[in-house]
């Protein structure tokens, strides 16, 4: 039976403290407190919360193995379906996937599956287990991009005894959660680093400061290289302007080289050499994550940060739980309001942005009530940086340097849903075919190109 | 990590630095760059490349010491490493595609300034390599200043030289020379390429519109990631933005809004001067007493 108690809040740094510092704002739960959540599960019969995750992990059963303490068990039953759990635990919108879905939340409040799943995860990589890994059967794969799609592929091939290196662009491993996520959501050291590590320890090669396209080609790689398949996870890297007047003032940046010079290049840290501008305010113009991501970062770096975005709160893509960081830690949201102009001095630094108020019309294609202008309704916001968060694409790199490898409209490369795509031997999934979206996803389409490739080669 | 093999001062302030980078090296093409961090700490520098050896496996870069990074760069001595190189970055020069017919019937001037002269070369280089004559004016304040006159008259048809003092060659700037060039001496050119600091490049530009000549610059704007991921790099080529890394570094010379350019140039002077200025008070072993230095 059911332990009818309120769900079990985390452990939180509190707002004013972590609004100036870049360490992990949700500190997660506790062995006892992970128990007593997962002992508010009902074990339904037909799991919806299952159903309703993107690569079907078997949620009633790790938290059953939870109830009882068994973490180890619970890890084996999550890893069946997932190889990051302890990422997806921090970075999944699971108001809209597993916890959207609970029969708990029609009533009250959902499991806490997120934190759940986060427990397990960080549960294992502090308590690695010895994977299985097959002998080594001779083929080489080349996986292009170390984010969430590649590390996923990689570690499954490497497990099918496929000689796997990857090659990532950037001098760091880890993609997206390196150089994207900010440290105080998803640790680098505590987290992304030791996930590497296990990809590493199946004896996954990776090679960094490869720009694939550049440096070599997926030609030249499986020509040359003796390369006996390709899996392209190279992510969705290139980031979207308004395309309005003013857009190249000096501080006028994209939330992409905001977050890189923060994250990858740890600009915020005084001891790195990479140098940051935040000014008095900073405008950041979106309402997805990596808005949040970018806003966040500039009040931690001791701007007063505000959120312009042209729809309502209640259209905002971004994790329910990031909206509520954010406005814990006094970031100022304006929401209904459209960017149409970024003014500038005479030497070309940003002073203000000039936008409009906004309204909701008829649901657009996207379902969401589309936004419409306010006639007249003109203001400006004075500030000295905005930080354009609207989205990125899939860089054209390799699909420009790669004879017949077939993309669409908005520069994705077309796939089937195992990966592979119009070149034999070449594969893609995550970003890089779906356009932006989220980890979960790229693990999974990661792993069914793993499976994919597998049988191509055999 | 990536090794060091020489490292020679070209003038003051400028250092020639050879790495072992062999997949650089095998895919270099003239008109490319490459991302340089010094340590663990460093910040991702774009520098051009001055030379490659695809058998040798090495690159070779020249780099002008002027901030924090570059002073870190060039500080580096044989045998130690850079944590980083990569590349190679930007498309290439445009005259790669071109058919051999196309390009032996042009006539090529470069102009290179200061520092710009080491990209300069890899392009003359392997024009010279498939039989293209090629004219090259360099510039410099003054003749301490002239780096690669001597690889350069190796590669070039004609090798002119203008320094601002008049200590070598022509007594004034590179622009008063490619005009003396066309309109004293009967030089006709299909194609103008300029490399150097900015303002050296819209004026060279201003020079080639007066005679109807076609011209290239290759941009040096900031950068972070150098593959087309944040932006940085944006520049208005013919009233569209583009990105300088990936789209560039070598645009049409008319298309570029210079001004625009220029001032991007200096989005983080500020922070830069700052920490050029604390490393120098610490290397004069001043110690901070109000903790700037933490």
């Amino acid at each position: 039976m059911a332990n009818k108690i309120p769900r079990v809040p985390v452990r939180e740094q509190n707002p004013a403290v972590r609004a100036t510092n870049f360490e992990e704002v949700c500190l997660g739960y506790n062995l006892e407190e992970a128990t007593l959540e997962a002992s508010r599960c009902l074990n339904c019969k037909n799991p919806r919360c299952m159903a309703a995750c993107p690569v079907g992990i078997k949620i009633p059963q790790f938290i059953e193995a939870l109830k009882v303490g068994d973490v180890a068990a619970a890890a084996d039953i999550i890893a069946q379906d997932s190889s990051l759990p302890s990422i997806c635990g921090r970075v999944c919108p699971q108001e809209s996937q597993c916890e959207g879905s609970c029969i708990l939340g029609i009533k009250g409040e959902s499991v806490a599956i997120g934190k759940l799943e986060r427990y397990v995860g960080d549960w294992r990589l502090s308590n690695p287990k010895e994977a299985e890994v097959a002998a080594s059967n001779g083929k080489k794969v080349a996986v292009v991009g170390s984010g969430p799609a590649g590390l996923a592929c990689a570690s499954d091939l490497a497990k099918m005894g496929y000689s796997v290196t990857v090659f990532e662009a950037l001098h760091e491993v880890g993609g997206v959660l390196v150089y994207g996520i900010p440290e105080f959501r998803l640790p680098k050291k505590g987290v992304v680093a030791k996930e590497i590590e296990s990809v590493r320890r199946l004896g996954v090669k990776f090679e960094t400061d490869v720009i694939v396209g550049r440096t070599v080609t997926i030609d030249s790689l499986m020509d040359e290289e003796g390369f006996d398949a390709v899996f392209v996870g190279s992510g969705a890297g290139l980031p979207r302007f308004m395309g309005i007047e003013g857009e190249n003032l000096n501080g006028v940046l994209s939330a992409n080289e905001f977050l890189t010079r923060a994250n990858l290049m740890r600009a915020y840290d005084e001891q790195y050499d990479t140098p940051i501008y935040v000014g008095q305010r900073v405008v950041v113009v979106g309402g997805g994550n990596v808005a949040m991501d970018a806003v966040r970062t500039a009040k931690r770096l001791g701007a007063e940060a505000t959120i312009v975005y042209r729809r309502s709160e209640a259209e905002l893509p971004a994790r329910v739980e990031e909206v509520h960081h954010a406005k814990e830690e006094g970031i100022e949201f304006r929401m209904l309001t459209n960017p149409t102009r970024v003014l500038g001095n005479e030497q070309g630094w940003v002073t203000g942005l000039n936008c409009v108020e906004m309204e909701l019309g008829e649901p657009d294609a996207s379902g969401r009530r589309s936004p419409i202008e306010k006639a007249g309704s003109d203001f400006t916001v004075a500030c000295d940086v905005v930080i354009m968060a609207l989205g990125t694409s899939p860089n054209p790199l390799i699909a420009s340097t790669t004879d017949n490898l077939e993309t669409n409209r908005r520069g994705c490369i077309v796939a089937d849903e195992n990966g592979a795509t119009s070149r034999p031997g070449v594969f893609a999934g995550g970003d890089t075919v779906t356009g932006a979206a989220t980890v979960i996803l790229a693990m999974g389409a990661g792993r069914k190109a793993a499976k994919a490739i597998d049988e191509y080669l055999r | 990590m990536v090794e060091i093999l020489s490292r020679e001062m070209l003038a003051e302030n400028i250092w020639q630095t050879v790495v072992y980078a062999p997949r650089i090296a095998k895919s270099a093409k003239p008109g490319q760059f490459i991302i340089v961090r010094a340590d663990e700490r460093g910040e991702r520098i774009p520098l051009t490349i001055a030379d490659y050896d695809a058998e040798k496996g090495t690159v070779t870069m020249v780099t002008q010491a002027l901030g924090l990074s570059t002073r870190k760069i060039v500080s580096k001595g044989v045998g130690e490493h850079f944590a980083d190189v990569a590349g190679p970055l930007g498309r290439p020069s445009d005259f790669v595609h071109e058919t051999m017919e196309e390009l032996q019937r042009k006539r090529f001037v470069f102009v290179a300034g200061g520092v710009g002269t080491a990209p300069v070369y890899p392009q003359v280089k392997w024009l010279k390599e498939h039989g293209v004559e090629v004219d090259v004016i360099i510039g410099a304040k003054t003749k301490d200043m002239l780096i690669y006159t001597e690889q350069m008259r190796a590669v070039a048809s004609n090798l002119y030289i203008a320094t601002d003092d008049g200590s070598e060659g022509f007594h004034g700037l590179v622009t008063a020379l490619l005009e003396k060039l066309i309109t004293e001496q009967g030089k006709s050119y299909d194609c103008c390429v300029a490399i150097g600091p900015m303002i050296m490049m819209k004026f060279v530009t201003l020079t080639a519109k007066k005679f109807n000549l076609p011209c290239i610059v290759s941009l040096n704007a900031l950068m972070v990631d150098g593959t087309g991921m944040c932006g940085a790099c944006r520049v208005t080529i013919a009233g569209k933005t583009k990105f300088t890394c990936v789209d560039g570094p070598e645009f049409n010379a008319y298309d570029v809004d210079f001004d625009e350019a220029m001032r991007r140039q200096g989005m983080y002077r500020t922070q830069e001067q700052r920490a050029l200025a604390i490393a120098r008070e610490r290397e004069q072993g001043h110690k901070c007493n109000i903790g700037l230095d933490k």
